[in-house]
């Protein structure tokens, strides 16, 4: 819901620039610009990831309560086996040596061994990753389509029938928790309400036994509902952002240039102010991530969909503490390493960034 | 405040303190005129006022009872009927009581988790906005980083570590949603910091805090109000979503926990959809009042943002 770009409401007439998350100008020097943008980016990623590693290490570790108590879940547990556990996890150690240990374990890809499967986090992480990618990948592009196309469509009538019911539905979506409106979709698609029959799987994401084309026809089948679910409560975000990117830019004098040209509506539209509008909403769709992250957990928990979300809510529940640390740290590297792209890649869209 | 509305020395009438309070009542009026021509702002606020009083009559029209488990009186998971307008849950309570009383917790966590979060955003905002220099830039980037960081993932692993109580749901929502805030009270920090006046003030040997809390945080707190409608239906919506994956407190009654509930208790596969479809259709009313009316407060104060009204 953030407005982005809006400059402070109040009745204040100057303005300062606005501070944006859009990528900062770098300085300008003799040599190849974009390549001191690029080194300045992954300066800034690699500090943020470091950010990511501490953090992970100390929200474990120094937060009130022992983390090995914490794990056993205030079962019945012999001393020995405290101090057995105490010792797996390298908890006998001082603090500083226990930080050398997680960082250099960290940075090899050791993220430790679960408590709850007793076998390697990262085993875990790579072999429910692609579930996860194919899930967010297909809803990332619908809901971005989605989002963009009607978002666009709503500024350019603004103020009309179809925007108000656009930005209504839009907001009503955003409203709605994403888990319940996945289990409504159970209720009514897979078991069946009144007239309608058991449509889709309630979860899973394959059945056993098919093969070749069946197989992908069947995964597709069990897909349906989890991505509907997704674009449904996170298209509304997108739809939001850009209309109200492109309502800035509307007021604009090269937009009346444009028309004063005679230019086709349709023209001005799609060839000035849609690009302009472009590059606001393209950030905040990156910076959004960390909620589609969220809106991930809750849908494959609903639907049973064998992902790092699903993962995610089995650790939690244990609660698995070294598995729920290698969640945090994949998850939230994995928002910076793709805001990190998404800056690599505006210069290219957008030649006003990184001169 | 006082420096602003110093009236004429010599001038009889109303003091310093009388005339910010009328200027100050002239912009609430200001403020409602305005308001008031926002349809969605309006039906939000009737939505919220509606839930308001549910939810502070509660124990009077419903009573703490209604959440007890040993002597509930319905069958485990009845279907609506006449004594049971929403049916009864898993236990055999009153799923209309539950319904009702479960709205005190949803609102309150919502409302206290809405209001750190704000204050701590304000806090940084206004700050990294008064004092330029290498540690301003150090806390944006700071902020920078929360913002993009996956803050329910941050928010779920703060509760887990922490004990299952509402102080940490509270906690690990607060401490997690407050960048967007602060970016917005930055931006608006530096215009109000650009203004004559606080150059005046500044050198009639007003020091740091004497401008930061009397002449940016004035200007500031619109702005604030605003977020803060906002991100009350944001933080109703993680609390719920906290408790769905039993990470709330087990032994209160929240909107969210009657979902996991009804999850826990089959009502999927069963289709038992009277169930599900209260609690979450109350969050999600709550939630988008919340917004409707942020939405309206925020176009009140900067109408370029355009909202349709």
């Amino acid at each position: 819901m953030s407005t982005g770009t809006g400059t402070g409401p109040l009745p204040i007439r100057e303005t300062v620039a606005p501070a944006t998350t859009t990528p900062r100008r770098t300085r300008t020097t003799r040599t190849t610009p974009y390549l001191h943008y690029v080194a300045g980016k992954l300066a800034g990623a690699l500090v943020s990831l470091l950010a990511v590693l501490i953090t992970g290490f100390f929200l474990f570790r120094l937060i009130p309560g022992d983390p090995v108590r914490t794990m056993t879940g205030g079962r019945p547990v012999s001393a020995e086996q405290l101090a057995a556990y105490r010792r797996e996890f390298g908890l006998d150690l001082p603090l500083w040596q226990q930080f050398t240990d997680y960082c250099g374990k960290a940075l090899t890809g050791d993220l430790g061994t679960s408590y709850q499967f007793r076998t390697p986090v990262l085993d875990k992480i790579t072999e429910a990753l692609p579930n996860t990618l194919l899930l967010t990948g297909t809803a990332f592009v619908l809901y971005t389509a989605l989002g963009l196309t009607l978002g666009t469509r709503s500024a350019w009538r603004h103020g009309r029938l179809g925007d108000r019911l656009h930005t209504g539905l839009a907001l009503t979506l955003y409203s709605v928790p994403s888990f319940w409106l996945g289990l409504l979709l159970v209720i009514v698609f897979s078991v069946g309400a009144g007239p309608v029959p058991g449509l889709f799987p309630t979860g899973g994401m394959e059945d056993a036994g098919t093969e070749g084309f069946a197989h992908v026809v069947d995964v597709a089948h069990h897909l349906v509902l989890p991505v509907l679910t997704l674009v449904a409560v996170e298209y509304g975000q997108t739809l939001l952002v850009t209309r109200s990117a492109l309502l800035d830019e509307m007021g604009s004098d090269y937009l009346t240039t444009a028309r004063a040209k005679g230019l086709r509506d349709d023209a001005v539209r799609r060839r000035h102010a849609v690009p302009n509008a472009l590059l606001p909403t393209v950030t905040l769709i990156f910076v959004n991530l960390g909620r589609t992250v969220a809106g991930v957990i809750l849908v494959e928990t609903v639907f049973s969909w064998p992902g790092l979300g699903g993962l995610f809510y089995q650790a939690l529940s244990v609660p698995d503490l070294p598995l729920v640390q290698g969640l945090f740290l994949f998850f939230a590297s994995a928002v910076i390493v793709m805001n990190t792209l998404a800056d690599l890649v505006y210069p290219l869209l957008d030649p006003r960034v990184g001169r | 405040m006082t420096t602003e509305a110093t009236p004429p020395a010599a001038a009889p009438g109303p003091g310093p303190r009388a005339l910010a309070r009328q200027r100050r009542r002239r912009a609430a009026a200001h403020f409602w005129r305005q308001y008031r021509t926002h349809r969605a702002g309006l039906v939000g606020l009737a939505v919220l006022a509606l839930f308001a009083l549910v939810a502070l009559t509660a124990p009077l029209t419903v009573g703490s009872d209604v959440a007890s488990v040993t002597d509930a009186p319905g069958r485990p998971l009845q279907g609506p009927s006449g004594a049971f307008p929403l049916g009864a849950d898993r236990y055999g309570r009153n799923l209309l009581g539950l319904l009702v009383w479960g709205s005190r917790v949803s609102l309150l966590v919502g409302l206290l988790a809405a209001v750190l979060s704000v204050a701590i955003g304000a806090l940084v905002g206004i700050t990294a906005g008064h004092f330029r220099g290498p540690w301003a830039t150090l806390l944006m980037r700071v902020t920078d980083w929360f913002l993009v960081m996956p803050t329910l993932v941050l928010a779920i692993a703060l509760a887990t570590v922490m004990s299952r109580s509402l102080g940490t749901v509270v906690l690990a929502i607060g401490v997690t949603s407050w960048p967007t805030t602060a970016r917005l009270v930055r931006a608006q920090t530096l215009a109000v910091e650009s203004r004559p006046y606080i150059e005046r003030a500044k050198a009639l040997g007003g020091g740091h805090w004497h401008v930061m809390t009397r002449h940016v945080l004035p200007n500031v707190m619109p702005l604030v109000l605003a977020q803060a409608t906002l991100m009350v239906s944001l933080s109703i919506l993680s609390e719920a979503t906290l408790a769905f994956l039993g990470l709330g407190d087990p032994s209160v009654v929240s909107w969210g926990g009657l979902l996991q509930d009804a999850r826990e208790a089959g009502a999927v596969s069963s289709g038992d959809w009277w169930y599900l479809v209260p609690p979450g259709l109350a969050i999600a009313v709550v939630a988008l009042a919340f917004t409707l009316c942020g939405r309206a407060v925020e176009s009140v104060l900067n109408p370029r943002l355009g909202v349709t009204r």
